[in-house]
């Protein structure tokens, strides 16, 4: 079945992505992935050089780079302004896929694009895909596109090594949850909370049952985030899941100039890594 | 035929509409969906809706000759639907009732709402006060301010009204809001969309529950004239009022469709809500539609003196009845659509809001082309008391030169 698509394709389907290589390289080591996150164009275009080259440095597993947007229905306060501040600086898809080229050379750590879809579609779906594989985007996560409506950007990625992330929501139902599980590359991000991204003192009782039960499901590792801001949470959570992802928090001490709550986030396995 | 076509694929017009949302408001809006289909399924429910319908909002209301304009136009009979005299003051409290019914059936006591004009937010707070549910209204900051009285209505109702300071603080900016404060208490809150906009099943549930307007107008025509209008004007922001009028029509190709946006401060300064002038697809809260946005897919700043059409996208049915070429939209200014306030003022002693000032303003272009045994019908989605302040402040100027 997969040579005869490849046949086809004229070119290798991508099954395991190395995204999902590179994350499952950290579980087998015994430790838990980290993948912090940051807005591109906060600070300026050319702190996004510094910003991933000191988060490489620290041995973080990936990083997501969230692209900034007008209208961000899926994040917090903290986020949002961080975004309003890359859009004064003039970030926006294209200058920053452009900065990112001129130091792809300087980058081992897998990149995310975290980005709504309106601005990948002015782009142009063709042109973005390509444009990732030339930076060399290890995935792409579009908050407001849910599996039903993902086929536009999936079928662009068949035989690509760019991952199309699915995200997992407490309020999804088992049915949904094996669909979407199904469909999923890279790993999943199973969203903590029911809520935009930012800080949470709480996490509901049921986390640890959901991240179990997705941990059954899924044979792809399952990353948790969305609300995750305290080096405590980095460990309780990461401890139900085969890692955390953990935005508003690394987005809060970049703005602030505080590297060293950075480190602190961190969890000790990575930094002995 | 057309009608076959609309709603090819569940939640999708042509290539319109679809479900753009945060995984975490999928399962409710399948929710929704499915307890919406039941509800138009159970006879009880529509017998309830036609109760308060009747008794609570005062439908059906009249389908008014306006015989002073006609004479003044000199064109077409002139007919307004008033959607003006409903409780509230605008057609947004058929909507707005409709789905707190449904939001009763689907257990849920806890209702969220954007407003621009205010006007969605007064209709969604009367009925959360009728049906006992806690409400709260998201508005941008700056029709907070332009439309003050609304808010104070809203408070009078007993909802919370919380001003939204990002973007440009108008309607794009409060839906926003109103979309993260529902991804957050998604459990327990409903969701009031307040026009024909946003992810399936929203633009259906609205446009079902507007038809009611073209359902009465279309009954009460043939009531009084014996025949079909020959065309029918209505204002479009998100495209409730006019999709509601339009629907039952749309398979009547005698009859001519015509839908107007704001073209705020006009067209050509790019200060304004047409997205019909500029014919860009794009995504913005939940729906795949026209939009206005710049080269990098960023969403651009509505500008309107009416709140109510300070929207930036245009609800999907109307993308793809434009699309087929079965309505025609077009846009008028402020200045415009002030005259066209004025006109109806003077000529009916009707004031009507801005939104539907625009409607009026065009109608009367396009009665005039036409010959005096034609009819046709104006949405009157609203009326003016909201607006005074806003026209008297425009108007300033000029106010005793008259
Ligand atoms: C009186 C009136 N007419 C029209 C509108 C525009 O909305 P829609 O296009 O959904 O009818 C509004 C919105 O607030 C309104 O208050």
């Amino acid at each position: 079945m997969l040579k005869q698509f490849e046949q086809q394709w004229g070119q290798k389907i991508m099954t395991t992505k190395p995204l999902q290589v590179a994350i499952e390289k950290k579980i087998k080591a015994g430790q838990k992935a980290f993948i912090p996150y940051i807005m591109a164009g906060d600070g300026g275009l050319k702190a996004i050089r510094k910003q991933i080259l000191f988060l490489q440095n620290e041995g973080v597993t990936a990083i997501e780079l969230g692209i900034p947007f007008t209208d961000p229905v899926a994040d917090g306060p903290v986020i949002q302004e961080a975004g309003s501040r890359a859009l004064k600086e003039g970030a926006n898809l294209k200058v920053i896929l452009n900065e990112m080229a001129q130091f792809k050379e300087d980058i081992q750590v897998p990149l995310i694009i975290m980005s709504y879809l309106n601005p990948i579609l002015a782009y142009g779906i063709e042109k973005f895909v390509a444009k990732c594989e030339e930076v060399g985007i290890a995935g792409l996560i579009i908050p407001d596109l849910p599996v039903e409506e993902s086929e536009m950007i999936r079928s662009k990625l068949i035989t690509s090594p760019v991952a199309l992330v699915q995200l997992v929501s407490l309020t999804s139902p088992q049915n949904r949850i094996e669909k979407i599980a199904k469909a999923a590359e890279g790993f999943i991000y199973a969203v903590t909370v029911n809520g935009i991204t930012g800080v949470r003192n709480e996490f509901g009782k049921s986390l640890d049952e959901h991240l179990h039960n997705l941990k059954e499901i899924s044979n792809i590792p399952v990353l948790a985030g969305f609300g995750i801001s305290t080096p405590e949470q980095v460990e309780k959570i990461g401890a139900m899941a085969d890692g955390v992802i953990v935005g508003s928090a690394i987005v809060k001490a970049f703005h602030e100039g505080n590297e060293s709550a950075i480190k602190a986030l961190l969890p000790k396995v990575v930094v002995n890594d | 035929m057309v009608k076959e076509l609309s709603e090819q694929k569940a939640g999708r017009y042509g290539k319109f509409g679809g479900q753009f949302v945060p995984e975490t408001l999928m399962t409710a809006l399948n929710e929704l969906e499915t307890a919406y289909d039941e509800a138009t399924k159970d006879p009880s429910f529509h017998e309830e809706l036609q109760y308060y319908l009747k008794d609570y909002v005062g439908r059906e209301n009249p389908l008014y000759y306006a015989e002073r304009l006609t004479k003044k136009i000199g064109g077409a009979k002139i007919y307004l639907k008033r959607e003006d005299l409903n409780h509230t003051g605008a057609h947004k409290i058929n909507n707005a009732l409709g789905q707190a019914l449904l939001a009763l059936r689907m257990g849920k006591k806890k209702i969220v709402a954007e407003t621009g004009a205010g006007q969605h937010g007064v209709a969604t707070a009367t009925v959360c006060a009728l049906f006992d549910l806690e409400c709260v209204i998201f508005m941008g900051k700056e029709d907070v301010r332009r439309q003050a009285l609304n808010v104070f209505r809203m408070e009078l109702l007993g909802a919370t009204v919380v001003s939204v300071d990002q973007g440009g603080g108008t309607l794009k900016d409060a839906v926003n809001e109103a979309l993260r404060y529902w991804v957050t208490n998604v459990e327990d809150t409903h969701y009031i969309l307040g026009s024909a906009l946003g992810p399936h099943p929203f633009p259906r549930i609205v446009r079902d529950f507007q038809r009611v307007i073209g359902d009465e107008t279309r009954k009460q025509i043939l009531e009084k004239e014996g025949r079909l209008p020959n065309a029918i004007v209505a204002c479009v922001g998100g495209g409730s009022n006019a999709i509601g009028m339009f629907h039952p029509f749309v398979n009547d190709e005698s009859v001519k469709l015509y839908g107007v946006e704001a073209a705020g401060s006009g067209i050509q300064t790019g200060l304004h809500a047409a997205a019909f002038a500029e014919l860009k697809e794009g995504v913005l809260h939940g729906a795949y539609m026209y939009l206005l946005q710049d080269d990098n897919g960023f969403i651009q700043e509505a500008h309107s003196i009416s709140a109510g059409l300070d929207y930036p996208g245009v609800g999907p049915e109307h993308c793809y009845l434009h699309d087929i070429g079965r309505v025609k939209y077009s846009s008028v200014t402020d200045d415009e659509a002030l005259e066209g306030l004025k006109l109806l003022s003077r000529t009916e002693g009707i004031i009507p809001a801005l939104e539907s000032a625009h409607a009026i303003y065009r109608a009367a272009e396009i009665a005039k082309e036409m010959k005096p045994d034609e009819i046709l019908v104006i949405c009157l989605s609203g009326r003016g008391d909201k607006d005074v302040e806003t026209v008297r402040a425009a108007m300033g100027a000029e106010n005793h030169d008259n």
